[in-house]
């Protein structure tokens, strides 16, 4: 088979794993090998036409899957074309386009070939070959494979900057159901095993020389799991990701709307079924109040609203929940108030915090600093004094906030729910 | 104004050595400068014209004093916003280095001062342009040097400088800023930054045009036709960045839509019905 037809085939199968990061670790070219260097803020190298980011060559090392998972393309009983890339093949596409700055690295993944050890000693050679012969020093994502024996798990790590283990689907009963062949404690056991290793790392590039230092997995592990495709509320999911940031220290969960690539009868029926495109955004919008902002997972959801308004972001939704906390004065306001605030973000805090020590801030002021009032005057006063015009009636926002939001949406779907609903969503 | 200062138009050789001669000047002679002129551009003036002679020691105690009488912070803003697309960039910067010299190391705090606001965001668009192109540049091989060209507004090869030098360190290439007609060099571990005039590479040998091909082929793979936005990747790839992206050079003609150039199983077929 060509290379150019395995090249096709191996990334076909692997453009539905989400995480297309290169984030998390600092290092020099020169230190690392003969090529490459990674940066800590990570680096998009293009974006493809769905609009996601490009950064690594993100393809299957093969997709002759031994399991038969529902959700998945590679599954064993779906009628596909099959390929497996030599350690040789996959180094030179990895260096070639790397010399041409195409891409920031590899993200290797695989279909469990066989079975779960043979596949991790498979991906463990062609990592050596790139590391070690090629002098390799960009980024490495690998998949750890659940089930592998953690010792060939290791050594991956020893050879990737980023490791991860997808979760696949939100709870125990759904992968019962979809994957019977994946078992929740063993994404769990790697899971473990890849933070501990990980914290080591990074306490010994800390403190050893680089050469001396222990390099397991330095950029930390994320996951992913697929949304939409089984019946779990928004509530459960985020509560889910906060618990695997807390107990885990992952970098990032990310979020996949289903696909209809099965026929399943388990599965959503691929003839009706739309991609919860915008239920995956508003859970990112929450991801990232939950990373950066501050945010609970309690705090945005409960017991009442088990999901996501489709209309507003969550930030919107929880300050339309709390007329008690607003205004918030941009003068006086701690940092962590600030972050409350919809329309400012990290940056914009850091702006006014530097900002307001020169003298008050006042609404020209702060749109010279960059801030988007847009959102942000509805919830603020600059030295007591509130948007001229504006007066706080929890409705009168609502509108306002749903109008600048409507243009943003997809069409369709949304515009049937009355203003009634929202009402009672909100209030 | 400073009261007793005359205003005057600096004509300077248009580097930043050049520059900072003339705030030494401007110091020395009391004169206010109200503009900049450099060879290249043609430009009249309605106050007197005072030619101002590049000087390295001048230069050098100049930025020394950024620094010292200043902050860092500030030497760094002056010497980023320099490389900047501001119009009028160096008025723009004398302003802001005597309302240091006046203020202290508290200036770069007056993120609402009309004096420092427009060179945080130039400077903003500066670090952004660079952060992308350190993605978005392409590189072709021809026997063995790496060529790339890029076009951006501000003038960003000296923050790419270190990047790519790092990177691609056992590489020997070349990166051509066609706006501003410099090039970036690179062999083993040497690098210099040159004004070229023009940059004419050879055709691409079939080697090269294999692994486009192999690129262009991952790239069209890769997205997800049940996903497609081409909206979105407008703005995470603005267009102008396009023509010298290999894989969306192809795409440019026909305002994003699928290219019709494209094999069948090129861009993102759609199912059928």
């Amino acid at each position: 088979m060509e290379l150019l037809d395995k090249l096709e085939i191996l990334t076909d199968a692997a453009k539905y794993d989400a995480a297309c990061t290169s984030s998390g670790l600092d290092r020099k070219g020169r230190r690392g090998g003969r090529i490459g260097s990674t940066m800590a803020p990570g680096c998009c190298h293009t974006f493809s036409a769905d609009g996601r980011c490009v950064t690594l060559l993100k393809v299957l090392l093969g997709n002759a899957c031994a399991y038969d998972c529902q959700y998945c393309v590679n599954r064993r009983s779906h009628d596909t074309r099959r390929a497996v890339f030599t350690p040789r093949e996959l180094a030179e596409l990895t260096i070639q386009f790397y010399r041409r700055n195409y891409i920031e690295g590899l993200f290797l993944s695989s279909a469990v070939l066989k079975n779960p050890d043979y596949t991790t000693e498979l991906m463990i050679r062609a990592l050596r070959l790139l590391r070690e012969e090629y002098g390799f020093a960009g980024y490495i994502h690998a998949k750890a494979i659940p089930g592998a024996d953690p010792a060939l798990t290791w050594q991956l790590g020893l050879l990737a900057d980023r490791l991860s283990v997808n979760i696949e689907l939100p709870s125990a009963a759904s992968l019962r159901l979809l994957a019977p062949e994946k078992k929740k404690e063993s994404i769990l056991a790697p899971m473990a095993q890849i933070r501990d290793g990980s914290a080591e790392s990074r306490r010994s590039l800390r403190t050893l020389p680089a050469r001396r230092a222990l390099r397991f997995a330095p950029a930390g592990q994320s996951t992913q799991m697929i949304i939409g495709a089984t019946p779990e509320d928004d509530r459960h999911i985020l509560t889910l990701t906060q618990g695997l940031y807390r107990k885990y220290h992952l970098k990032r969960v990310f979020y996949s709307a289903y696909l209809p690539v099965s026929d399943s009868n388990l599965l959503p029926a691929p003839a009706t079924f739309r991609p919860p495109l915008l239920r995956e955004h508003r859970l990112y919008q929450a991801d990232w109040l939950l990373r950066f902002c501050h945010f609970r997972a309690e705090e945005l959801l409960d017991e009442q609203n088990p999901n996501f308004d489709p209309r507003l972001d969550p930030k919107c939704c929880w300050a339309l929940r709390h007329p008690e906390f607003f205004p918030v004065e941009v003068n006086r306001a701690d940092y962590e108030c600030l972050l409350r605030v919809p329309g400012i973000g990290v940056k914009s805090a850091r702006h006014i915090l530097t900002a307001r020590r020169t003298g008050a801030l006042d609404e020209q002021g702060l749109k010279k600093l960059g801030v988007v009032l847009k959102r942000a005057r509805y919830f603020i006063t600059c030295s007591g004094r509130m948007t001229e015009g504006l007066r706080m009636r929890p409705e009168g926002v609502l509108h306002q906030l749903l109008a600048l939001e409507r243009p943003r949406l997809p069409g369709g779907g949304l515009d049937q729910l009355s203003l009634f609903d929202a009402q009672e969503g909100l209030s | 104004m400073r009261p007793g200062w005359t205003e005057v138009a600096y004509r300077y050789d248009g580097s930043f050595a050049g520059f900072l001669s003339c705030v030494f000047d401007s110091y020395r002679y009391r004169e206010a400068p109200a503009a900049f002129s450099c060879p290249e551009e043609d430009r009249v003036s309605l106050y007197p014209e005072r030619p101002v002679e590049t000087d390295a020691g001048h230069a050098r105690r100049v930025f020394r004093s950024l620094k010292e009488k200043i902050s860092p912070e500030a030497q760094r803003l002056a010497s980023h916003a320099f490389l900047t697309c501001l119009p009028e960039r160096e008025c723009a910067i004398w302003r802001f280095i005597e309302m240091g010299y006046d203020i202290g190391p508290g200036v770069t705090y007056w993120l609402t001062d009309q004096r420092v606001a427009p060179l945080m965001e130039a400077v903003r668009h500066l670090y952004s342009e660079a952060h992308l192109l350190k993605g978005f540049a392409r590189f072709s091989d021809t026997r063995g040097v790496l060529a790339g060209e890029i076009a951006p507004k501000n003038r960003v090869l000296p923050l790419l400088r270190r990047h790519f030098c790092d990177r691609f360190h056992g590489e020997t290439f070349l990166l051509y800023d066609r706006t501003h007609r410099e090039v970036l060099l690179h062999h083993r571990g040497q690098w210099a930054i040159r004004p070229l005039a023009e940059l004419d590479l050879p055709p691409e040998s079939e080697r090269e045009a294999g692994w486009r091909q192999l690129w262009q082929r991952f790239y069209h793979t890769v997205a997800i036709e049940d996903r497609y936005n081409p909206r979105l990747r407008m703005s995470n790839v603005p267009k102008r960045y396009w023509k010298h992206m290999t894989e969306l050079r192809g795409e440019l003609e026909d305002g994003g839509a699928p290219s019709p150039r494209q094999p069948a199983e090129g861009v993102l077929p759609r199912r059928g019905g």
